[in-house]
């Protein structure tokens, strides 16, 4: 299979290197390809140098702050105590450093021929290799994955400067807390960013187009979480248009249109820009092959195949949801695809959780209530608040609930949705009674360990069925 | 510990096919990369490639094996160092299960534990219980809860369904397909236990008049084929269109361009054809189209499938954006594409995924014939013989060279008048050949 007729020609290249790529052509090592894997600025990716994991060594900081604050309550005195801005950045850098380097080593470790370069398709299995503009090699692979990623999407007009608008990439290398804070979008990265500086003691404004933030996740956790964030500050305007960004020494001026018409403006030290992400399909030699691009992100099949034979998209680019976790499952059943290995399955995006770290943290997976009464499911729900949970009120976090969304005629678990302590890490029991076919029945008869969070789970699951114990 | 080498998947499709040939022999010595064994796929015949090396320890499916499903156990790799007594610990017992082409499937009579002990090992490794034969032996069936609760509440027999789950687990996707097959295939309920149907079984409605027969066997190809038909006519509402081409523009061309040619390449009526298909689909895009539940399919190029007998029986090798391509690309393309049919080596790229579709019989003699469409596609063109014909010219009697085409057209996708004036086109182009070239 390896027929390698120079150093030039592989079984497998991938370009782009984030945890769709790189988890793809370790992949594809393991299972005996000769791979080589195209990146053109660090290992990792987004996700691991300018995303999930800088974000949440900030958003660490933002939670030992707000419990040191909060000392007294649990019966310990601290005199003073200070955010050094300066200080919480370079942790996050110095953290994002060290997976980087970590993945470099698994790479090697797993043989993978790792290229510095920008990667550009020539035609049918060919890939030069670009460095500032000029091919300094040419490849040939009998199968190429693209897993080129995504970036924050510019609005006209109102394009982050680093200075004053910045994007998620400026945010995670503040130089300063701001005073004010105008946070435009609500989906996770704007929640996330919005969470953190209000913590640490910005005056945070968010604007969200739609008629509630978090607008994917479940209608009664949304509003959970609105409530949650308006209790520790944040100002949260939805249904609400950014018009207009103005720029001037000190302030930017942001004028805002509320449904219906009615103007309003808000003045900050920065804005946060997080409106939503484009996948990075320009510039890769997509116009030389049959693959099909569409509203930036390139079209594929279950298989994460592109019109183009031996040519495949995996992560970000290849559409939503935008989740590491979901360019790395798909990096693996493509390459398990593409060397044959028995029983591949397709990603099932139902199963997919979504987690968002602010503070209440918010997770979810599967159907929302409505999405499920929409596709014609007769739904019972279950719901659990955390206040009748023993280790979250020991905790001293007791805020937020659990809710379970099962199909009432055959008992499928459609969804559940979380907002509260921990939820992002207890997620998971759900997401593999989702893809194990779990009913309410399993949950029922799993026990969990008390005292934990997750009792909470259970509890839902019995809420659904009209025997909740503590509630 | 040794390794399971199980049936591969060679398509996205494939449920199962005939293991037809061994290439190597047990004892023999394996290295990654060598040529284990010819497996027969709904379509084509492929080579099974050894992942892990060491020595053919065990052949458990004997070659000229039908109906062998993907995953299942075919052979045991021994590791080096490891001698044969190693073999019976890792014998699945699934091996029982299968059945040759000679002997009616019988149901496995050992239980069929899963043998979690070779997963990890290789890709190759993780050993699938088809769940049917399980059923038989009275072992566990493998499914996951929720398609168990589906299939009592269906009152579908779990033994009757096929797992695409991990290790052939049932999942809820498998009954939803049950339940949706049900009406078209055998009663949920019956005990059917295995997909392949029993060759010494009686056909239904056999007379015991009926006079002696020999019974060939069905092939992987030739049950892809009776399923695809059955499909078609089942579902694709058919309608026809016939149409007279004046052939002797074409001929002489044909004729011109083959002298220039210096035996480069012999241009076939058929070739130009394909390009007359192509280029007319491209002028009335309607008909390059296919019917799918979820809508129409609108494809972009012209991909015409173009039908073959081989040897093996019939088969559609894709001639892509054919419209794009110079009659001498087409021509040779498609020399090779028949030859690879003919061989069973076309690739399922090769066969799959056209958009429109012709099936010539001229060379038979055939005046004229219906066509069934080529689903999902929604046209299929069967082409008559070029024959001399009186015709009327001018109100006088004259010959000319005639050749009858028949647009089966599937009604879902396309209507009448779409069908008719894609006919129009193409008979403008046969007639007046010169314009396909532009």
């Amino acid at each position: 299979m390896s027929a390698q007729t120079s150093d030039t020609a592989f079984d497998l290249v991938v370009v782009g290197g984030g945890p769709g790529g790189y988890v793809a052509a370790i992949r594809a090592a393991q299972l005996g390809l000769d791979v080589a894997l195209v990146e053109r600025e660090h290992l990792g990716g987004i996700c691991l140098n300018w995303g999930c994991i800088p974000t949440k060594a900030l958003l660490r900081s933002a939670e030992v702050y707000h419990l040191a604050k909060s000392a007294s309550e649990f019966g310990l005195k601290i005199k003073e105590i200070e955010v050094d801005i300066n200080a919480i950045i370079q942790r996050s850098r110095k953290i994002a450093k060290q997976l980087n380097s970590g993945v470099g080593h698994l790479l090697k470790k797993n043989k993978v021929e790792v290229l510095t370069g920008h990667g550009r398709l020539l035609g049918k299995g060919r890939l030069a290799i670009e460095v500032e503009g000029a091919a300094v090699m040419e490849l040939s692979a009998k199968h190429i994955i693209l897993a080129t990623g995504a970036r924050a999407r510019e609005l006209p007009g109102m394009e982050a400067d680093g200075k004053q608008i910045w994007n998620y990439r400026h945010a995670l290398v503040a130089d300063t807390v701001p005073e004010k804070l105008l946070v435009v979008g609500s989906g996770a990265i704007g929640i996330e960013f919005a969470s953190f500086f209000n913590t640490l003691g910005s005056d945070v404004t968010v604007v969200e187009v739609l008629d509630r933030v978090l607008p994917v996740e479940d209608e009664e956790i949304s509003a959970m979480a609105q409530k949650a964030f308006e209790k520790q500050g944040m100002r949260l305007l939805t249904g609400v248009q950014v018009k207009s960004l103005k720029k001037a020494a000190g302030a930017v001026t942001a004028s805002l249109e509320v449904q219906g018409g009615k103007s309003e403006a808000v003045t900050a030290d920065r804005v946060i820009m997080a409106v939503g992400i484009v996948g990075n399909v320009e510039d890769l030699g997509l116009e030389n092959t049959k693959a099909v691009v569409e509203r930036a992100h390139v079209l594929v099949d279950p298989w994460l195949a592109t019109g183009e034979p031996g040519l495949y998209a995996i992560g970000d680019l290849a559409g939503p949801p935008w989740l590491a976790h979901k360019a790395s499952h798909e990096g693996v059943i493509c390459v398990e695809k593409i060397a044959g290995v028995a029983g591949v399955h397709p990603l099932n995006v139902m199963n997919v959780p979504g987690c968002t770290y602010c503070q209440p943290q918010i997770a979810s997976v599967g159907l929302t209530e409505a999405a499920a009464r929409a596709a014609g499911h007769k739904v019972r729900v279950g719901r659990f608040p955390f206040i009748g949970n023993g280790k979250a009120i020991a905790l001293g976090d007791p805020e937020g609930m659990i809710k379970t969304v099962f199909d009432e005629t055959n008992g499928e678990l459609l969804g559940a949705h979380m907002i509260g302590p921990e939820v992002t890490e207890l997620i998971q029991g759900y997401a593999v009674a989702r893809s194990t076919e779990s009913t309410e029945a399993e949950l029922l008869h799993t026990v969990f360990p008390h005292p934990t969070l997750s009792e909470a789970m259970h509890e839902s699951v019995l809420d659904a069925m009209g025997r909740a114990i503590h509630f | 510990m040794p390794i399971i080498i199980t049936m591969p998947a060679l398509s996205p499709t494939m449920t199962e096919g005939t293991l037809a040939k061994w290439l190597m022999k047990e004892g023999d010595p394996v290295n990654s990369g060598d040529m284990l064994a010819e497996i027969e796929t709904d379509k084509a015949t492929m080579e099974v490639e050894a992942i892990d090396e060491g020595i053919l320890g065990r052949i458990l499916i004997d070659e000229g094996t039908e109906g062998v499903a993907v995953n299942a156990p075919i052979a045991i790799l021994l590791e080096e160092g490891e001698d044969a007594s190693a073999l019976d610990n890792a014998v699945p017992a699934t091996t029982a299960t299968t059945t040759t082409t000679a002997a009616a499937p019988a149901p496995a009579a050992a239980a069929a534990p899963p043998t979690p002990a070779t997963a990890g090992t290789a890709p190759a490794a993780a050993p699938s219980v088809a769940p049917a034969a399980a059923a038989a032996s009275g072992g566990r069936i493998l499914a996951s809860p929720l398609a168990r609760r589906m299939a009592a509440q269906a009152g579908l027999d779990l033994a009757a369904v096929n797992g695409s789950g991990p290790r052939g687990r049932i999942v809820k996707a498998d009954i939803e397909a049950a339940i949706a097959g049900a009406g078209a295939e055998a009663a949920p309920g019956a005990k059917t236990t295995t997909a392949a149907a029993a060759p010494t079984a009686p056909l239904p409605g056999a007379s015991p008049f009926e006079g002696e027969f020999e019974l060939q066997p069905l092939s992987t190809m030739r049950k892809t084929i009776a399923r695809r038909m059955s499909e078609a006519k089942r579902e694709a509402p058919h309608f026809y269109l016939t149409m007279d081409c004046e052939l002797d523009a074409l001929l002489a061309l044909r004729k011109d361009l083959n002298g220039r040619a210096d035996g480069a390449f012999k241009l076939s009526v058929n070739d130009l054809v394909i390009k007359a298909a192509a280029v007319a689909l491209m002028k009335v895009p309607d008909a390059n189209v296919g019917y799918g539940s979820d809508g129409i399919r609108r494809y972009k190029s012209a991909d015409i499938s173009v039908a073959v007998a081989s040897t093996r029986g019939l088969i559609t090798p894709v001639i892509r954006n054919a419209n794009g391509k110079g009659l001498e690309a087409i021509s040779s393309e498609m020399r090779e594409l028949a030859a690879k049919a003919n061989d069973g080596k076309l690739m399922p790229e090769e066969y799959q995924g056209g958009s429109f579709s012709i099936s010539n019989l001229g060379m038979y003699g055939i005046k004229q014939f219906d066509a069934v469409i080529n689903i999902p596609q929604a046209c299929i063109l069967a082409v008559g013989a070029g024959e001399q014909r009186p015709v009327v010219k001018d109100g006088a009697l004259a010959i000319a060279t005639v050749m009858s085409v028949t647009l089966s057209v599937d009604h879902r996708a396309v209507d009448g008048a779409i069908g008719a004036r894609y006919l129009a086109a193409f008979r403008g182009l046969i007639e007046d050949p010169m314009t396909m070239l532009l």
